[in-house]
């Protein structure tokens, strides 16, 4: 092996600037130490699909540096300490008033430390953005298929993040001891102590004792700015080298195939297009903290047992779980030989974690069905895998009917309703809802594809109406490009299972299931225009 | 691997990149057409008004620029606001203009560079579509094997696979060595048992209903019909651990006409002419029960929206608590204040599951 | 009976004249001097008896407020509480109610009801300043009752972090701690109390309106009553300090916000971002 130092000769005639010069330079002497013109070469140019859907993810990314640089400022002021101290800072109406320390370090945070309350703000207004982006990030995810081969395990390493994140925003706000966020860890106490055999221990054991204890604020904090984040840096890093590896899916389009990937490369499009993207999430997170007030904690008073405030509600990601919790009917605890089982409490916790189990099992349940193995890298057009679809929007209105419950007391004084109407309400739909979602959604989704199959076929309404010499009217329908037309034909197509006995002449159980299954997502399928069909209508026009 | 890169050669699934060796990795129950529709390539290139007008060109370039000055502005904004928007104790107004100006300053430094970043990608960089192949995800097969061999050697090197005894009583070495880590954090609870700390609260008999917060005593004759108290008891102000106490002692207080009262049998003597207290805590999941409706005599739980009927001893009329709140037993005392006969007969507040124990 | 009235009533038609008549044993002035005798009576018990000091007061200033209320009692408010205030099944007795009480409510014009529904909301003032203190002179005329509150407990000069610290206690579970309102059962709820005027605040405390309990001076005493007017004044005069509050109603508008304005219009930017340039 040669150890030859040389830098790269200039270009012959061409006079090179200072600033040029300065980068070679550089450039060698990292390369010399780091061989990092190796990952330059192999990541400098990798092509990016340019789709605004699959910008969603960045979203959550960005919101999360805004998050981990917001929330550094604030470590350096935060005391995440129970102490009981008397606050004598600016806010007149808690002067004098015993609260914890962190309680009192948040309020001179933001009523004594300049651009304090802006990082607050910052940092709680990005969490929200945070959680939002991955949700809709994974819903992008679901209804294109991009969790398909081989992109599986990325797709539970983003339900762990997912799950990760919403754990953040739970321990961050309930870090400033406020009268809000205490009663939410009340609640949680409570959850705690409806699990059946350990319950008790386990309220006893993440509190230190007795609720509300001396030890929570201090527990959540490690939990918040060490272990959580740590584990949700980990997975982020394997998220997004798996997404290098793997490469970005994309849109069926002209010249788009299975086999390639048509975008924009690194350097310097889409560098300059996801960097300058940061820096706008950076600048609307900011301008919306500059401008909008958010978690007030000095309005809401310290943590005490005793008072609680109309209106009372987690932070948006965990409303699912209030809301679930509030349409609980009234009565389901029960007393069996002694020990006091409360499913009203335990069965909400035993469903969302189903749910949950269930999203994240979902790309493994439907390879189960489809028996797919091959790798898919054209993402579907949600309408074209109906029966997924329209399973993801039941999965959706399940969620989406829990969340709303948990402001039923916000919707009954807003909207003039009682609260025991809002809630039946809810209940009922929260089972009928997700079959009416799936109904609907399916049917449109193969009207959709029927209206596209026409399409394809014989073209589009122009508007352009022709009298004909008979006399009869007809609308001219124009055809599509071979462009246009491709976008709307090229989906992969399956049929429902067929099952053969073996050799023994049985069909199993699990062949039977998923022959079941696999009907019930494939029999009412449109298969694509195939290349005859079109030769047939051409001749027909 | 097939030229790609017009984009016509390839199929839609499961191309060639991904034969391994003969065999094409299984469709599963896909329909493997063999007249699909064959893909057009890519459209031919659009040019942007930048791409054929240097005018124009310039004036994107002077519009970037724009937008990056517009940050330069704003960070010296949003230092200048830091200093002449100072905090003035006390001044709540002070705050918010801090709050505002010096937000506003970093939110234009940070959306010029990213409006500019993006609008000179748009709409000066080069255009063009560029193509890049995938490979199979999968190794090829001499990877593959270079693999194998690489665990092969590592195997045949160690003897892994033939030393059942090492390996077996290292696979259960490993297994076993966190298990430490888990009962290291037993001590994250006190060592006593939480059940019968969860089954008293600081109520006996004698103890005095106090205001909360303050502390002063009742009497019986400051409640009036339709009046709503809340209560701790006697002494819990000078105590270390006044709120894990008062988590479990807050008492909301109540006057009724005794006739409106459906007194249980052995509960008669719990209220005095009318007056009732009972545990403000939910026993749903723990918030305090605090909205009293004095004309119809239902609690409101804010939190999940349970409702308990006073009339019928706090019984559960609506929402998912199932358990009435507990009653405390009162009197008066030769001064005329209320106080308690004893401590609650139940466990307050949510239920668990040694609750009965 | 009949045949007895038939019988007089055949005497009289029979004997007209009064000769006759007055021979019986009352006088023709009897029942003159009779009714005279009574109202002295009743009016000098009256006078005697009573111990409300507005009524004590002989000036008749009071005692003409007091018939404007009564007659104003009768045209707008009788037909539900009934002329002597007993209440009826429509509504409740307003014996010992007080003039707070009908301050408060005329006042803010939750009262005369409009409409039946789950509970009287505010609504406009449908009587002149004058009237509701007549109105209220009446009421408080008929029993006894809370006053109107001194004007001192209602300029904000108490202690503010004392007043809030009882809001969180006794009022934020039905008003919400930034007094923004909340939901009550059966489609009842407790109003907003940003804007409120102090006096009605005070009023409402210590007459406990509707479903509202009663918070009389020995729960929360007159100064804590102030310290809470101050409280609430503090509220209102202070400026969202973190910007604007998006009503003030928690973690629902802001996730609302956050979902709408801010996702939705970060989608629009990544659409503009990702579209060809022209």
């Amino acid at each position: 092996m040669t150890t030859t130092t040389e830098t790269p000769a200039p270009a012959t005639g061409v006079e090179k600037t200072n600033g040029q010069r300065f980068t070679g330079w550089a450039a060698n002497y990292i390369d010399e130490r780091t061989s990092i013109s190796g990952l330059v070469k192999e990541v400098g140019r990798k092509i990016f699909p340019d789709h605004w859907s699959f910008m969603l993810g960045e979203v959550a990314l960005y919101s999360f540096i805004v998050i981990l640089l917001s929330g550094t400022f604030m470590t350096f002021f935060f005391q995440a300490s129970m102490t009981p101290v008397i606050y004598e800072g600016s806010w007149v109406p808690l002067k004098g008033i015993e609260m914890s320390a962190a309680m009192s370090s948040t309020l001179d945070l933001s009523f004594d430390i300049r651009g304090g309350l802006l990082m607050r703000q910052v940092h709680h207004w990005a969490a929200l953005l945070f959680v939002a982006a991955i949700g809709l990030h994974m819903l992008r995810v679901f209804f294109t298929g991009a969790f398909r081969k081989p992109r599986e395990i990325n797709w539970v390493i983003g339900f762990l993040l997912f799950v990760l994140a919403m754990g953040e925003g739970f321990t961050g706000y309930s870090l400033p001891d406020d009268l809000l966020s205490g009663n939410g860890l009340r609640i949680i106490d409570g959850i705690l102590k409806g699990v059946p055999i350990i319950g008790t221990w386990l309220s006893y054991l993440l509190f230190g004792g007795e609720f509300p204890g001396f030890d929570i604020v201090g527990r959540l904090y490690v939990l918040h700015i060490l272990l959580l984040p740590a584990i949700l840096v980990a997975a982020l890093g394997v998220h997004m080298l798996l997404l290098i590896i793997n490469k970005h899916t994309q849109f069926a389009g002209p010249g788009r195939t299975n086999d390639n990937v048509v975008g924009v490369p690194i350097m310097p499009v889409f560098a300059a297009k996801a960097g300058g993207f940061f820096f706008i999430i950076f600048g609307v997170i900011v301008l919306i903290a500059s401008l909008f007030q958010i978690n007030p904690i000095w309005v809401y008073g310290p943590y005490d047992p005793s008072p609680v405030s109309a209106g009372t509600q987690p932070d948006w990601y965990i409303g699912f779980a209030d809301g679930a919790l509030r349409l609980v009917p009234p009565g389901w605890e029960y007393e069996i030989w002694g020990w006091t089982l409360s499913l009203n409490v335990f069965l909400p916790v035993v469903v969302l974690t189903l749910f949950i189990v269930v999203v994240a099992l979902y790309p493994f349940f439907e390879a189960w069905v489809t028996g797919d193995k091959r790798e898919h890298h054209i993402a579907d057009r949600p309408r074209n895998a109906p029966t997924r679809t329209a399973i993801g929007a039941a999965g959706v209105t399940f969620y989406a009917v829990m969340w709303a419950a948990a402001s039923s007391d916000l919707m009954a004084t807003h909207f003039r309703l009682s609260i025991e109407w809002v809630i039946h309400v809810m209940q009922i739909l929260l089972i009928v809802g997700p079959f009416v979602a799936y109904f609907l959604t399916k049917r449109v989704c193969i009207g959709l594809q029927k209206k596209d199959r026409e399409i394809a076929l014989h073209g589009f309404e122009s508007g352009r109406i022709v009298r004909l010499p008979g006399g009869e009217y007809i609308e001219v329908h124009e055809q599509l490009d071979d462009y246009e037309r491709w976008k709307l034909v090229s989906y992969s197509d399956y049929k429902p299972l067929m099952v053969r006995p073996d050799a023994q002449g049985r069909i199993s159980f699990s062949q039977r299931a998923r022959a079941a299954m696999s009907n019930w997502f494939f029999e009412d399928r449109i298969a694509p225009v195939s290349k005859t069909e079109i030769e047939q209508s051409k001749d027909h026009h | 691997m097939a030229n790609d890169h017009d984009g016509t050669d390839s199929k839609a699934v499961g191309s060639t990149v991904e034969k391994y060796g003969d065999n094409l990795p299984s469709a599963g129950t896909a329909v493997v057409v063999s007249d699909e529709i064959p893909n057009p390539g890519f459209e031919p290139y659009r040019a942007r008004v930048a791409d054929l007008d240097p005018k124009k060109e310039r004036q994107q370039e002077r519009r970037v620029s724009a937008l990056f000055i517009v940050s330069i502005i704003g960070t010296v904004f949003a230092i200048v606001a830091y200093v002449i928007f100072p905090i003035v104790p006390g001044d709540m107004n002070s705050v918010r203009l801090n709050n505002l100006f010096l937000g506003i300053g970093i939110t234009l430094a940070v959306l010029g560079i990213g409006l500019g970043a993006i609008h000179w990608s748009k709409s000066l960089m080069d255009g063009h579509d560029m193509v890049e192949q995938r490979h199979g995800t999968r190794g090829t097969d001499t990877t593959r094997a270079k693999a194998v061999e690489v665990f092969t050697l590592g195997n045949k090197e160690s003897g892994f696979g033939r030393r059942t005894l090492i390996r077996r009583t290292l696979i259960g070495a490993l297994v076993v060595t966190p298990l430490p880590a888990v009962v290291l954090f037993r001590d994250l609870a006190p060592g006593e048992d939480p059940v019968p700390l969860l089954q008293h609260t600081l109520w006996e008999k004698g103890i005095r209903l106090t205001r909360d917060p303050s502390g002063t005593p009742i009497k019986a004759s400051d409640v009036t019909l339709g009046s709503a108290f809340h209560v701790i008891p006697e002494g819990i102000n000078e105590l270390e651990d006044r709120l894990e106490q008062k988590a479990k002692a807050a008492v909301l207080l109540m006057r009724l006409l005794p006739e409106d009262l459906n007194v249980s049998a052995g509960r008669e003597d719990w209220n005095y002419n009318g007056i009732v207290a009972y545990s403000k805590i939910c026993t749903h999941v723990g918030c305090p029960v605090a909205l009293y409706e004095q004309q119809t005599h239902h609690l409101l739980c804010p939190c999940h929206q349970s409702q308990f009927d006073i009339t019928r001893e706090a019984e559960v009329i609506f929402g998912p608590a199932k358990r009435p709140l507990p009653q405390l037993p009162i009197t008066v005392d030769d001064e005329g204040y209320l106080i308690a006969r004893s401590d609650f007969t139940e466990p307050v507040g949510p239920s668990f599951w040694e609750r009965l124990q | 009976m009949r045949i007895g009235t038939h019988n007089s009533m055949a005497k009289k038609s029979e004997n007209p004249s009064r000769r006759e008549r007055s021979s019986g044993r009352r006088h023709p002035l009897a029942t003159v001097a009779l009714l005279a005798v009574g109202l002295l009576a009743t009016g000098g018990a009256y006078a005697a008896f009573t111990t409300s000091s507005a009524i004590a007061e002989t000036s008749t200033a009071a005692e003409a407020q007091v018939e404007d209320g009564a007659k104003l009692f009768a045209a707008n408010c009788a037909t539900c509480h009934g002329l002597a205030l007993q209440g009826t099944s429509q509504a409740p007795s307003l014996i010992g109610v007080g003039a707070a009480s009908v301050d408060f409510q005329v006042g803010t014009g939750r009262m005369p009801l409009a409409a039946t529904g789950p509970q009287g909301e505010k609504k406009p003032v449908q009587f002149t300043e004058d009237q509701i203190a007549a109105l209220a002179a009446y009421v408080a005329a008929q029993g006894p009752g809370p006053g109107l509150p001194p004007e001192e407990l209602l300029a904000g000069n108490g202690d503010a972090a004392i007043g809030a610290e009882l809001f969180r206690i006794n009022c934020a579970m039905c008003h919400n701690v930034a007094g923004a309102g909340g939901a009550l059962t059966e489609g009842k709820f407790a109003p907003p109390l940003v804007g409120v005027e102090a006096k009605y605040v005070y009023e409402a405390m210590i007459t406990g309106p509707q479903n509202m309990p009663v918070f009389n001076d020995q729960n929360i005493s007159p100064e804590d009553k102030a310290n809470i007017i101050t409280y609430l004044k503090t509220l209102e005069d202070t400026p969202s300090v973190g910007g604007w509050g998006l009503g003030d109603i928690g973690p629902v508008s802001e996730g609302l916000f956050i979902w709408i304005f801010g996702l939705g219009g970060i989608v629009a930017i990544t659409i503009w971002l990702t579209a060809k340039s022209n």
